[in-house]
Parts: C-alpha cells; sequence; structure tokens
C-alpha cells in the first residue's frame, strides 16, 4: 500500500482524491434533490421514498458510511492543501491583482467550511434528529414541514444552498481539470454543466425550503 | 607561439573518420577519474557537459546566468542547418562544406567546415531523439525552409524559437547529467581567471555571484563556451550579460585570439530610439522573403512613407542586386543600409533605419498569409514601436548579432594552452569571416555533442596532468589577481556609472570599427579606447562591497575586460588590409562599392598574442590553404 | 512621463524587506519596463545609493530571467508580454508603479527584485527529459509526428522558465510549469518510454521545494508570457494518476 501513501502524499494525489470524493458529493445531491422534490407530490411519495432509502440497513449504512469517509476525505485533503498553499508564500505580496479566477473559485475554501458546519448540523437535523424540534423517524414529511417553519433555520439552509452552489459552480468544472480532462470540443461543454448543476440542484433545495415557507407544503 | 592547426592527413572526407581512430582513447573506468570543467551552458556548453557526463568524466560546469536554460543561444530564432537532403534538392555534406567555406569568404579553416557538415545529420538525429519539437510537414516528417541566401532548403526549426528549442534539449541533457551526480552545475558562477600550472590549463577562479566568495576549481582539462563578444559594440543583439571576460582572461594567460575583427551586423533589426537603448532587438531575417527595403530618393524627404509615390522610392536592394534584391546577404545588405543612412536618406525620428515594407505583399498574398507567416513578429514589432506593421513599414537598421572570431583552436578545438579548449561562438574556427544564416546553432552543438567528446579524450589521454589541490603557489596567485582587481574596482570611487563608459566604447566601435571600416578611423579609436579606459580606471563609479550580490560590479569587469579587448579587435581590424564578411574596408572595395579580398597577402588566420599590458599584441599567422573549394569572389549581383 | 515607483528593497535573504518610494521624471514612452529601471539605477548611482537589483538578460522575451511583479501582476498587465518587452507607454503620466519580486517559499529572495529559481532545475532534472546519451539517436525522419501532435507539442515546449505562473498563483504553485514540460514529452512518441516515471518523480520533486497545490484558479495561463494553455495542468494531472494507478513499487527509482 506504499503507493496509495505516496499518492496522497503529492499535491496533486491529494486533488484527484478531492475530485473523485466531489464526483461522489455531486452524484448524491442530485440524487438526493431529485428523491426530496416528491415532497411536492404528497406525503406518502416522500415517505415512502425515505423508507425505501432505509430498506436495506447494510445498503442504507454502506452509503452513509461512504459519504462520511469521504467528506472528511474531503476536508481533510482541503485542510492540508491549504496549510501547503500558506507555507508556500510566506512573504504575501503587496497588491495581487487577479486576472483569472472566478469568484467561485475564490471563496471554495471558506464555502466549504461552511458547507461541512452545515453538513453537521443539517445530520443533526433531520438524520439524528437532536437539534429538530419535533422529529419522527418514520414521517420525513413532517420532519422537513416543522423543521423549515423556524425562520432561522430556513435562513440557514438557504444561505448554505447558495454556498453550495457557489461551491459546484467551480468544484464541478475544476474536477474534470483535475481528473486530467481538458479538451478543445468539451471545455465550452464542461463549463456549462458545472453552471447548470450549480443552478439546479441548490434550486431544488431551496425550493423545498421555500415551499414550507410559503405555505406551499404543509 | 606556433599556430599548428594539427590538421589530420588524408583526403577531406576521410579526416574525421580517420582522426577519430587515431586519437588516444580513456580507459571507461579511468574515466571517472579525469575532471573537466565547463564553462558556459549555451547550446556547446551544455551538449559538452551532458556529453562528458554521459561519458563517465567528473564534470563541473559553470554560468553566470540564474539557471543554465538562460545562455543566450536561447534567443536565436531561424533554425539549424543539416545536410540531411530530405528535400531531395541536391544537398550533401559536400555542398553545405562548400556553402559554408564560401559564405565565410574563403577564411576559415576547410578541414573543420568539413566536419561540421559532417556531423549536422547526427545533430538533427540527437535533438529529434530528445523531444525538440521541430516543425514538421501535414506527412509527420520534417519540415525544412530555406534561409539566408542558400540555394537548397536545409534549415530545420522551430517556429521562430529554434535556439530555444535546441537549447532546452541540451539542457535537459545536462539536467539528466546533474540528477545522476556526473555533472555539478554551478549557476551565477563567473569564471574571472584561468590557472595554469606546468603549462596546462587546470583550473578556473570563479566569483560565485550571490555571495561574491572568490573560489578556484579544478580538473584536468577546462573547456570554454563562453559566447561571442558582439557587446563590445554596447548595442548589439546579445543579452545584455554576454561578455568576452573568460575569453579575454584565457588570452592574457596565453591563449591566441584569432581574426577578433570579423563580426557581423545582422541587417534587420530594429532601430535605436533614443540614449536609453539597452539592446537591439533582431527581427528573423526570414522577413525578406516578402517585405521590400526602401529609403525616400531624395535626401530629406521627412514625408510619411505612406506619402511617398513609388517614383520616389529607391528599393536600393533590388536596383543594386537584382537577381537576389532583397534576400542579398547578411553583410551587403547591412552595408547597403548604412551607404542610403550616410547620404541623408535614413528614415525615422534618427535617420537610422530603412523601410522593409509589407504593402505588396499583402496586397499579392492578403493580410491574412503575411498574419499566418509573420504574426508573431509583427505583433513583436508593434510591442517595440507601437507602430502597425501591416499599416506602416517597418522600420529597420543593421546591429551587431554575432562574432565569428574567437580563442584560435586547432583541429581538436584546443587552444594555444595545453588543455584549454574552446567551443561554439566562443572559439573562431568554422565561420571564417562571415556565418552564414542558421550555422551558429549547427557549430555550437557539432562542438559539443560530436568534436570535443572525441577530442577531449585524446588530450586527457596523453596530458598526464600532475596532482594539485587549491593551495598551489599558481592556484592562490590567480585567486589573489581576483580578489585584488575587485577590490580595485571597488576603490576608485570615481563620478561615472559602469554604464556610461559601456556607452562610449559601444560609440567608439560601432563608429570605427562596425560595418565599414577604415585606416583613419581605427587609427582614431586605436587612440579613444585607452584613453577612455585610463578614464574609466580612474573614474568609474561601482558602489557596494564585494561579499554580496552586486550587479554593478559584476558589469565592472565586463566592461574593464571590453575595454582592453576592443584595443585588439581595431588593431585587427586595421592590419587586416582587405575586405572580406563581416570585414569591410572602405579602402579595398571594387569600383561598384563590393568588398576587395586580398588573397594573396591575407588567406590566413590572424592568432594575436597577448604580450603584457601596454605592449602590441604579436602577430602569428595560420595561413589556409583551398584544396577543395576554389578560391572565388562572391557575387550577389 | 513623471511617475513613482514604489519597488520591494531587500538586502540579501536572511534580512527583511520593505519598499522604498522613488519619484521618476522624463521617462520616455518608448523605453522598456527595463531601461526605465536602467535609468532609475543610474540616478541612483549618480546619487551613491544602491542601484536596485533586478534579472534580466536577452531583454527579448525569451531567456526569462526577468522576475518584476508590477502592479501586482507578474511582468505586467501586458497580454503574452514579459517585463523587458513591456514599454512605458502603457502607463499613464503620474501614474504609482509597485514592483516587487516573484513571491514563492520556493523562489527565495538573493536581493531586491532578484529571486533564485533553482527549484525549477531541479524539477526539471528529475525528470524533465528523455534518456537519450549523445551518439544513441536513431535517424530523424524514422519516427514521424503528426504535425498536430507537433505543433501542440511545440505549444507546451514554449515555456521559458520565467516563474510567473508560481508568481500570479494565489497557491504559489508550480503546476503550470511542470504541466507543460510533461505535456511537451508526453505527446512525442520519443517520451513514452519514461513517461510514468518522469511525472511521478516530477511531481515528487515540485512538492518537496515547497510549492503550493493547484486550485485551477487559471492565473498562471493568464500570466504566462508564452500563453501555456491549463491543458498542461489537466495533461499533469491525468498523467500523474494513471501512473499512480499502473506503477509498481519495484518499478520507483
Amino acid at each position: 500500500m506504499q503507493w496509495i501513501r505516496r499518492f496522497y502524499a503529492s499535491t496533486i494525489g491529494k486533488k484527484v482524491v478531492m475530485a473523485v470524493t466531489g464526483l461522489l458529493f455531486t452524484g448524491f445531491v442530485v440524487g438526493h434533490v431529485s428523491g426530496n422534490l416528491l415532497v411536492y407530490k404528497s406525503p406518502q411519495a416522500l415517505n415512502a421514498y425515505a423508507a425505501f432509502l432505509k430498506g436495506s440497513a447494510v445498503v442504507l449504512w454502506g452509503v452513509r458510511l461512504t459519504l462520511l469517509a469521504s467528506v472528511a476525505l474531503h476536508a481533510h485533503a482541503a485542510y492540508s492543501l491549504t496549510l501547503v498553499s500558506r507555507r508556500a508564500r510566506p512573504e504575501s505580496y503587496d497588491q495581487l491583482d487577479r486576472q483569472a479566477g472566478t469568484w467561485s473559485a475564490r471563496t471554495m475554501r471558506w464555502g466549504g467550511v461552511l458547507l461541512l458546519v452545515f453538513i453537521v448540523y443539517h445530520l443533526l437535523h433531520f438524520t439524528v434528529g437532536s437539534v429538530h424540534p419535533s422529529f419522527s423517524h418514520t414521517d420525513v414529511y413532517t420532519n422537513v414541514v416543522t423543521g423549515f417553519s423556524v425562520p432561522a433555520v430556513a435562513v440557514f439552509y438557504i444561505v448554505a444552498m447558495l454556498a453550495l452552489a457557489i461551491h459546484l459552480h467551480h468544484g464541478v468544472w475544476s474536477l474534470f481539470q483535475t481528473l486530467g480532462i481538458n479538451h478543445p470540443h468539451t471545455n465550452r461543454l464542461r463549463r456549462v454543466f458545472a453552471t447548470l448543476l450549480a443552478g439546479l440542484v441548490p434550486l431544488g433545495f431551496v425550493a423545498i425550503v421555500l415551499g414550507v415557507v410559503l405555505g406551499w407544503v404543509h | 607561439m606556433q599556430l599548428d592547426a594539427k590538421i589530420p592527413s588524408g583526403p577531406i572526407e576521410q579526416k574525421w573518420t580517420k582522426h577519430k581512430f587515431d586519437l588516444k582513447l580513456v580507459n571507461p573506468s579511468n574515466k571517472r577519474k579525469h575532471s573537466i570543467l565547463v564553462v558556459g551552458s549555451g547550446l556547446a556548453g551544455a551538449s559538452a557537459a551532458a556529453s562528458f557526463g554521459e561519458l563517465g568524466y567528473q564534470v563541473d560546469c559553470f554560468c553566470f546566468q540564474d539557471s543554465p536554460r538562460r545562455a543566450h543561444s536561447i534567443a536565436a530564432q531561424g533554425g539549424i542547418n543539416a545536410a540531411k537532403n530530405y528535400q531531395n534538392d541536391g544537398d550533401s555534406i559536400f555542398r553545405l562544406f562548400y556553402d559554408t567555406v564560401k559564405g565565410g569568404d574563403f577564411r576559415s579553416r576547410e578541414a573543420n567546415v568539413y566536419r561540421l557538415a559532417e556531423v549536422s545529420a547526427n545533430i538533427i538525429d540527437q535533438c529529434v531523439a530528445q523531444g525538440v519539437p521541430f516543425a514538421r510537414e501535414y506527412g509527420g516528417l520534417l519540415s525544412n525552409r530555406s534561409f539566408g541566401g542558400a540555394q537548397v532548403s536545409r534549415t530545420f526549426y522551430a517556429r521562430g524559437q529554434t535556439g530555444q528549442q535546441l537549447l532546452l534539449g541540451a539542457y535537459s541533457a545536462l539536467e539528466r547529467q546533474i540528477s545522476m551526480g556526473s555533472v555539478r552545475m554551478f549557476p551565477r558562477t563567473e569564471m574571472l581567471d584561468l590557472i595554469i600550472i606546468e603549462g596546462q590549463a587546470r583550473g578556473i577562479v570563479t566569483r560565485n555571484l550571490i555571495s561574491g566568495e572568490i573560489r578556484s576549481f579544478l580538473g584536468d582539462a577546462v573547456v570554454l563556451a563562453t559566447g561571442g563578444y558582439a557587446n563590445v559594440f554596447h548595442l548589439s543583439t546579445n543579452a545584455q550579460g554576454c561578455n568576452v571576460t573568460a575569453s579575454y582572461r584565457a588570452h592574457r594567460n596565453g591563449a591566441a585570439f584569432a581574426n577578433p575583427c570579423y563580426t557581423q551586423i545582422h541587417p534587420t533589426c530594429i532601430p535605436v530610439s533614443g540614449d536609453y537603448q539597452s539592446k537591439l532587438t533582431l527581427m528573423s531575417e526570414s522577413l525578406r522573403n516578402d517585405g521590400r527595403v526602401w529609403v525616400p530618393r531624395v535626401q530629406g524627404d521627412r514625408r510619411p512613407p505612406a506619402n511617398l509615390p513609388q517614383a520616389e522610392r529607391d528599393y536600393y536592394l533590388e536596383r543594386k542586386y537584382p537577381s537576389f534584391g532583397n534576400l542579398a546577404p547578411r553583410d551587403i545588405a547591412s552595408r547597403s543600409a548604412k551607404e542610403v543612412c550616410d547620404e541623408g536618406r535614413g528614415v525615422g525620428e534618427t535617420g537610422r533605419g530603412v523601410y522593409l515594407d509589407f504593402a505588396d505583399a499583402i496586397d499579392r498574398l492578403g493580410e491574412h498569409t503575411i498574419r499566418e507567416r509573420y504574426g508573431n513578429l509583427f505583433e513583436m514589432y508593434e510591442r517595440i514601436t507601437g507602430e502597425n506593421p501591416y499599416h506602416l513599414p517597418m522600420r529597420i537598421y543593421p546591429a551587431a548579432h554575432y562574432t565569428m572570431g574567437g580563442l584560435w583552436v586547432d583541429y581538436n578545438l584546443m587552444s594555444t594552452i595545453d588543455g584549454l579548449h574552446v567551443l561554439g561562438e566562443a572559439n573562431f574556427s568554422d565561420h571564417g569571416a562571415n556565418r552564414l544564416g542558421a550555422s551558429a546553432l549547427m557549430q555550437g552543438l557539432a562542438d559539443g555533442y560530436f568534436v570535443i567528446p572525441n577530442t577531449i579524450s585524446g588530450y586527457l589521454a596523453t596530458a598526464h596532468p600532475t596532482p594539485i589541490d587549491t593551495s598551489h603557489p599558481a592556484v592562490r596567485a590567480a585567486e589573489a589577481g581576483v580578489a585584488e582587481r575587485i577590490k580595485r574596482l571597488l576603490s576608485i570611487g570615481g563620478s561615472r556609472s559602469v554604464d556610461s563608459f559601456h556607452r562610449d566604447l559601444g560609440r567608439i566601435m560601432w563608429e570605427h570599427c562596425g560595418m565599414a571600416r577604415n585606416a583613419a578611423g581605427l587609427r582614431t579609436a586605436l587612440q579613444l579606447i585607452p584613453e577612455l579606459r585610463e578614464e574609466f580606471w580612474n573614474d568609474v563609479r561601482v558602489l557596494g562591497v564585494g561579499e554580496s550580490f552586486n550587479q554593478s560590479m559584476e558589469k565592472a569587469g565586463r566592461v574593464a575586460d571590453f575595454l582592453d579587448f576592443a584595443e585588439l579587435m581595431c588593431t585587427d581590424a586595421l592590419h587586416r588590409e582587405e575586405s572580406c564578411g563581416g570585414h569591410f574596408r572602405e579602402e579595398h572595395q571594387t569600383e561598384d562599392g563590393e568588398a576587395k579580398r586580398n588573397d594573396h597577402d591575407f588567406a590566413y588566420v590572424a592568432g594575436w598574442e597577448y604580450r603584457g599590458e601596454g605592449k602590441a599584441p604579436l602577430l602569428h599567422k595560420e595561413p589556409l590553404t583551398f584544396d577543395n573549394v576554389p578560391l572565388a569572389t562572391r557575387s550577389y549581383k | 512621463m513623471n511617475l513613482t515607483l514604489r519597488v520591494w528593497r531587500q538586502e540579501h535573504a536572511q534580512i527583511s524587506g520593505a519598499f522604498v518610494t522613488y519619484p521618476v521624471s522624463d521617462i520616455n514612452p518608448d523605453m522598456s519596463f527595463l531601461e526605465m529601471l536602467d535609468v532609475v539605477n543610474e540616478g541612483l548611482i549618480a546619487r551613491q545609493e544602491t542601484p536596485i537589483a533586478f534579472d534580466h538578460d536577452c531583454r527579448e522575451g525569451i531567456c526569462g530571467a526577468c522576475s518584476l511583479t508590477i502592479n501586482g501582476i507578474p511582468h505586467g498587465p501586458n497580454r503574452a508580454t514579459t517585463a523587458c518587452q513591456l514599454h512605458m507607454r502603457f502607463f499613464a503620466d503620474g501614474d504609482t508603479i509597485v514592483i516587487e519580486p516573484f513571491r514563492a517559499k520556493a523562489f527565495p529572495v538573493v536581493r531586491d527584485l532578484v529571486v533564485d529559481r533553482a527549484s525549477f532545475d531541479r524539477i526539471i532534472a528529475a525528470g524533465g527529459y528523455v534518456g537519450v546519451s549523445t551518439g544513441s539517436a536513431p535517424e530523424a525522419n524514422a519516427l514521424p509526428i503528426a504535425k498536430a501532435i507537433a505543433d501542440r507539442a511545440m505549444d507546451a515546449a514554449q515555456c521559458i522558465g520565467c516563474g510567473a505562473c508560481v508568481a500570479a498563483c494565489p497557491n504559489a504553485s508550480a503546476m503550470l510549469f511542470t504541466g507543460a514540460k510533461v505535456m511537451h514529452l508526453g505527446l512525442v512518441p520519443q517520451g513514452q518510454a519514461e513517461r510514468s516515471d518522469r511525472v511521478l518523480r516530477m511531481v515528487d520533486q515540485m512538492d518537496a521545494e515547497g510549492f503550493g497545490g493547484c486550485t485551477n484558479y487559471g492565473e498562471c495561463h493568464e500570466a504566462c508570457p508564452k500563453e501555456i494553455p491549463l491543458e498542461a495542468i489537466a495533461r499533469l494531472n491525468g498523467d500523474y494518476l494513471r501512473a499512480a494507478l499502473s506503477s509498481r513499487e519495484e518499478d520507483a527509482a
């Protein structure tokens, strides 16, 4: 397993880990938002979907542990790369005039920290239920409605989804580059794809929060 | 001093093969016991150092730049010649040899030139194997173009950056040896003197440019690949750091300096725009394929170029050389530009410039085609001058570019000092009085990859150098001399900067020993240079200390050597009472202004021996014979 | 033109530096940026002050020696232009110009605006070559290379090793430099034999030198005087990934 250690020790190895876990998260949030939008169909539909997900403990915990491990790896790689970068320029510029680099690229680190905080809260909120006012292990629909009825929580979720949008905008585009995919034929598509995902996925989640806030979902 | 060229016997085609066989070899297991010092990391130095390392010698390589990759070979644009005959247009080793001897105006050594042509094909093989991305045809094979007045297409190129790509190839080979431990690289380290022990070159004294530390390095042979001396003109196409110091220090230690007056002036450079000018930028000669050179017909005509009707323009190259026209060889094109400017017909603010006009080519081929061919050059021109050459004709003027003269070497590339070998532009050997386009890269790499790795074993196997260390009195003395000189420069505390002296020297040299020379002018220069030198040593201001990174001090040492060397150059120019190649003496021209060679009296290499400060150098002659290329007058009419 | 310069002055690597302000007058717009500094230095020498140290050599944009960050941009505001080819006509009368060295841990300051970029040489020494010794090369035309491939290899091979990519990168990463060489040699058939080993060793060396990691900002490409494409970084990533997955312990030198 020497090679794995050597691979992860390198800056590129860490980036690849971030790209692969990022890809996993992207797939996850796409599935997550698609399923959750069932909230607009009917309470039964959402609860049935939730029950289906919990159908096999092995699969459920397999997915949960994979995702948790990915979050840990993604965060650890990001943290160590940030340290490497800080060390790489001990004396900073009086001024550094950015020429390229989107706004989303520049906010990856703080946006990521915000998302990490959000994930912890989100798990305590809807999975463990410890920060939820009236948590039920079976009635997901009611959990959603009562959960988002607290204005501060709704605002926090919306802000977090904005952060997700920004994170995806750079992350999805960037992960292709990190995995070695860069070709003039697909480069434009890559940007469009990332922008679409970054727009649609958080929009779907926000729609659920707003649905509760505006009383469409009750 | 004897200038024995040690040319092998036998027919010219077999000399090199025979010589390689005759050379004594160093046993593979003994190679690591020999150490070689290579000064300079350009094409010649890097390729030599890498090849020595591959052979198993212990190599120390030095350059004054911060990385060996920055040597000035990197700036060569055009290409590299090789007698591959891929174009099936009648090229051959003999033709490349013939063209080079003739292009050099019959002032080079036949045997060396033949060897150069012979190994030229191997260079291309070697560079391609290193991954050098030469231009290719759609079929995937190497592309060629014709260059510099040659009638065959034998020039290999990588866009306009051939020198860069070849140097990076040699540099990568060098870095490979560095990583394997066979070469130790010392960047930002300048050679300031040569150490000679028992008549053999055994080491160099260097200054670490960051710390200022003076340190000696010893070895069994010393190889100088330190480039040319065109910066004696102050303004040239050379890099700012190019200097004559290593060569001149070797000369002071007994190496004959050959043909210093042979300097090449490149016709297509961007003209000087003001006193602050620090360098002249070359525009590739390929521009003359489509551009037409002209000036106003009458002097003092300051109208904008577009307002001059055809009838009032003088396309002087087309007029004087109808068969070659705008493609006339470098020296002819340069001199013609000077002539029209001397007549007061020059253009631009300073009046030292001629037009290179693409209007006709754009009409004929369309702007698109011109952009494809020269887009990057046009951009560069616009960046520097702020003028758009698609709409306004370019202004160009000749500038010092390359120096054919250099330290004298024999067939083994060894100077008149045992063990001191000289490669590339730093030696004198292959280009005679004029270098053809795309031949400098060829020579640098031929010397470094294919000649010196063979000939050095002949030296090392027979030299039997005695073991020494840095406590040897000769080493101590050389170090003390270097330290003393630095101290002296720093202690003058005068009023003028080093640059101001360099600029003055450049003016003297350009005026009196530039494109055209005459006895009176050269005598004037020989009077002015010692005066300037005197003033330099009394009034130069070099601030700071020696034990630090001190660019003024580096420059001061180099300018001091240029001040000495300039005198040698003028002495040589004055003695050579003929016109040949890059050396044009106004007294020696035909009725219609062409160079007039004097084969009867001057078919020799002039090797100058240093005889001490204040003493005139002593001339030694190596007669040149032409058994394979009959002596003829160049004609480009 | 009259200008105000704020120039980083630092005597050597061991002590800290600071900005010094110099008013400059009578600058000709046709001067190059470095010629402007020459004029400033002449003035300093005349006043018995130590001239500003800066690296420069060819002054025609190819040697890669110049290493100035001008108003926060490596090589200054002109696209695809090194500082030596930047001309003063691109500035306005009365401008204040901030001049700093290229800043990175792997580029320690030597003096003032001069930095030590030997780390780049060591990255090349780690594997940026084709291991072919002199004399062992086959006939050049025995190996056809599609023109399009050769052209792309040339796009990458144009790198002048100036370090502007590192200087511009918010992470001080050397991925574009390393990627350019990996792309050049990875595209041509001559480079295939050592392709895996090369990328592993060069990346190890790059990391060991203390450069930062790449976060795909793209600042390096914008700053690059030779406009090396970001594709070089993607290829470096891809080659590294492939090599790491396929290499065996016993292969690693």
